[in-house]
């Protein structure tokens, strides 16, 4: 912590975030660790949230949200939890963007201790915010009114998985109350992992089918798209099969035709060339846009 | 009369002395000999009884020299039992000269083989010893090292044959015939598994760690038995090596001693550090050393015991294990092959549609235990995922003896010329450093399994392709986060 910058805004600062000064009960400090600028607070900003124990695929959607709505210039605000938080912000940093972390703890805490690097990682070019004393301790009933302050900061809310009474709901609850676009995930109907999105979706949240959607609602516009690397033959025929839907190693091979060394070749490349992503076994399409 | 003790692998030599004089009848045992020893002089004396021979009434001491070298097991009963039957002028004293003898006696006399015979013969042949007097279940295994087994069901032939009035049978003591694969399951009994399938091949070729990793029920364990079925036999060399081992553990079967294909060990996941490592009060070799030249699978990987775990990494590193003891120390090779499988979270559910249910508590110890120095030992590690139907009625496969020909073939490129990184694959490796975040033991472990690929595929350079698929094996970030 830098001593020149205040180490603590109150609501009668004049950098005090406007958004969250218009929820029903904005907290009273909000306590700051980081070198990021204290404006990035108040600038448009997207909060991306979901379950702990993600999925490979919600892990992939909510990195590449990070890294995305980051490249647009958007503040991506998350809770520093295991899953889907910390992939949002891993996302945000690779487009070196900037991201708010918002703790249920005192901003000096290293909670959860698995994240002591990342948390240090957003220091260097965002924030680490937090209503509570720096000293206070994690505990289990600080993490919902902490996520109402996620919710306030943000002008759009995404939930990228979410078991059926999960906590992201309840983010997802403080931003309707706010009267912010709360935005779901669709998921696998079978999958568990996806249930409370997919309820949020029947209850009337807007369904997230790219970062293009919020970028929308904030009025900005994607960042452009890489330029596309050379790929060889097979690269670009394993790359059509993907586009389906995502496939084992075993099941490209049976579909392709190709020989087991050429499919898992291809897919280093297309791996290499940032088209494809791998996860427990099973690759997906990470189409470049 | 002549014995050898067994320190670790290595036979020292035993002088067993006997002598006998006047006085209260008694029969003392000198020379540090442990419990089992003492226990011999029961055995040696009904032994002696029961053979019809006379039981010296005088007083007895017998001397295992040098007195200062601790001396275990029952395998000195045949020598102690002959050095007194000498003493007692009952079998000729010359006739000891050029023998020594290895052996536990029966109460009723009979000769009863001890583990380790292998390595007392191999000390005869050191010390220029014709002949090696032992039971007739060890003398396969004797005549492995070279000398003339003397196999005896009974002490009375002993005492026969030392008197020149009986000789065994000579019966055809080759170094039994040829390696036997028959033990080990199939791969054509595997349907689909592409990618196991080629990974196990790639790890025989380059004699590389694998680990196997996805939810229950894909197959793993079935993969990873199969791995040595597909390795070449070993050199004669090696065999001999692999045979001395199992030999001091009594693991030899008795009519094929010579271990002539790798071994393969899967010691269960609640196995203590001495059983895998070895050890013991006076050290004896574990598992790791027991897989030595073959292949060592630890299944459900993450639940072995954390030490146990970080205690092979010695061997992993150095191929051999040495372990102090207060009673002595030893070095044990343990240059073998490790096959590790493992599920992605505790509950198995990661990977899988229903996914995990582990708190993060569990999740974190599970992470913990999987030290990134570990998991860094595998070559290749494949993520298993949990196939769909359509794949599991696959025909016929391969069969494990066309894969070992072309492992063995590909052997023999890899040592006569081993394939070099071609100018095309080493920018793509430095590219792929760069971008999958590898560090530099990961670098060289692709490089060495692209040799591999390089070297089945027949090719005289390491091309692009074979790079890639070798990048295709890295350690996965969900394994190491």
């Amino acid at each position: 912590m830098t001593s020149a910058r205040p180490p603590c805004l109150t609501r009668r600062s004049r950098s005090y975030p406007p958004l969250l000064e218009a929820i029903h009960d904005p907290p009273r400090r909000l306590y700051l660790r980081g070198t990021g600028s204290v404006e990035m607070l108040s600038r448009p900003a997207v909060a991306v949230v979901g379950t702990r124990s993600c999925s490979s695929y919600g892990a992939q959607v909510a990195r590449r949200l990070g890294r995305e709505l980051a490249a647009a210039g958007v503040a991506v605000v998350s809770g520093l939890a295991r899953g889907i938080d910390a992939e949002a912000h891993r996302g945000a940093l690779e487009a070196g963007g900037p991201t708010v972390a918002v703790l249920g703890c005192g901003i000096d805490r290293d909670y959860p201790r698995a994240h002591v690097a990342l948390a240090r990682r957003i220091a260097e070019v965002g924030l680490l915010i937090s209503e509570y004393e720096p000293g206070v301790e994690p505990a289990p009933w600080r993490f919902p009114a902490r996520n109402r302050i996620i919710a306030g900061l943000a002008a759009a809310t995404v939930i990228v998985e979410a078991r059926e009474r999960s906590g992201a709901l309840i983010t997802a609850d403080f931003a309707l109350e706010d009267g912010r676009e709360v935005f779901a995930v669709p998921g696998e109907i079978t999958s568990a992992l996806s249930r409370g999105t997919n309820e949020l979706l029947r209850l009337g949240a807007a369904p997230l089918l790219g970062s293009g959607d919020v970028l929308a609602l904030l009025g900005l516009e994607e960042a452009p798209a890489r330029s596309a690397a050379r790929l060889s033959e097979q690269a670009k025929r394993v790359r059509e099969l993907l586009a389906d839907h995502s496939a084992s190693i075993d099941e490209l091979v049976e579909r392709s035709g190709l020989a087991v060394d050429a499919v898992a070749a291809a897919l280093v490349e297309l791996e290499l060339a940032g088209e494809a992503v791998c996860a427990e076994g099973i690759y997906r399409a990470h189409e470049q846009r | 009369m002549l014995t050898y003790a067994l320190v670790g692998l290595e036979p020292r030599r035993v002088e067993v002395e006997a002598h006998l004089q006047k006085g209260v009848p008694s029969f003392a045992i000198v020379g540090l000999a442990d419990r089992a020893c003492q226990e011999a002089k029961e055995r040696v004396r009904s032994g002696i009884v029961s053979a019809e021979l006379t039981w010296p009434l005088r007083r007895i001491t017998v001397n295992l020299a040098p007195a200062d070298l601790r001396k275990e097991g029952s395998g000195f009963d045949l020598t102690i039992a002959l050095a007194i039957l000498a003493a007692s002028h009952q079998i000729p004293p010359g006739s000891l000269k050029a023998h020594a003898a290895v052996g536990e006696l029966a109460l009723d006399g009979r000769v009863r083989p001890v583990g380790g015979a292998l390595v007392v013969a191999e000390g005869a042949r050191r010390a220029g010893i014709e002949f090696v007097l032992c039971a007739s279940e060890s003398a396969a295994e004797v005549a492995l090292a070279g000398v003339d087994p003397v196999p005896l069901h009974h002490l009375v032939e002993a005492v026969d044959y030392l008197r020149g009035d009986w000789l065994p049978d000579p019966a055809p003591l080759g170094k039994n015939g040829l390696p036997r694969f028959a033990s080990c399951p199939d791969l054509a009994e595997v349907k689909g598994q592409r990618r196991g399938r080629r990974a196990l091949e790639i790890a025989a070729v380059g004699r590389h760690n694998l680990l196997l990793a996805g939810p229950p029920g894909t197959g793993k364990t079935m993969l990873a038995r199969r791995l040595p079925g597909i390795l070449p036999a070993l050199a004669e060399e090696e065999a001999l090596e692999v045979t001395r081992i199992h030999s001091v553990v009594g693991l030899l079967p008795r009519e094929h001693p010579l271990v002539a294909v790798p071994p393969f060990r899967a010691p269960h996941h609640s196995s203590s550090m001495p059983a895998i490592v070895g050890g013991g009060s006076g050290p004896s070799p574990g598992e790791a050393s027991l897989a030595h030249r073959g292949v060592l699978l630890l299944d459900e990987f993450p639940e072995f015991q954390r030490p146990v775990l970080e205690a092979l990494r010695q061997p992993l590193e150095d191929g051999v294990v040495s372990v102090a003891r207060a009673n002595g120390r030893a070095v044990f090779p343990a240059r073998f092959q490790l096959v590790a499988t493992m599920n992605l979270c505790p509950c198995g559910g990661k990977g899988d549609a229903a996914g995990c249910s582990c708190s993060s508590v569990r999740l974190a110890r599970f992470h913990e235990k999987l030290s990134r120095a570990l998991i860094d030992r595998f070559d290749l590690v494949v993520a298993m995922p949990r196939p769909r139907a359509a794949e599991l009625d696959g025909s016929g496969e391969e069969a494990s003896a066309l894969v070992r020909e072309r492992v063995q073939a590909a052997r023999q490129r890899l040592e006569a010329n081993p394939p070099r990184l071609s100018a095309e694959a080493r920018s793509l490796l430095t590219d792929a450093v760069e971008r999958m975040a590898l560090s530099g033991r990961g670098r060289a472990r692709v490089a060495r399994v692209a040799c591999s690929i390089a070297a089945l595929a027949g090719a005289e350079e390491i091309e692009r392709s074979h790079l890639a698929e070798a990048l295709s094996y890295r350690i996965p970030p969900e394994l190491t986060s």
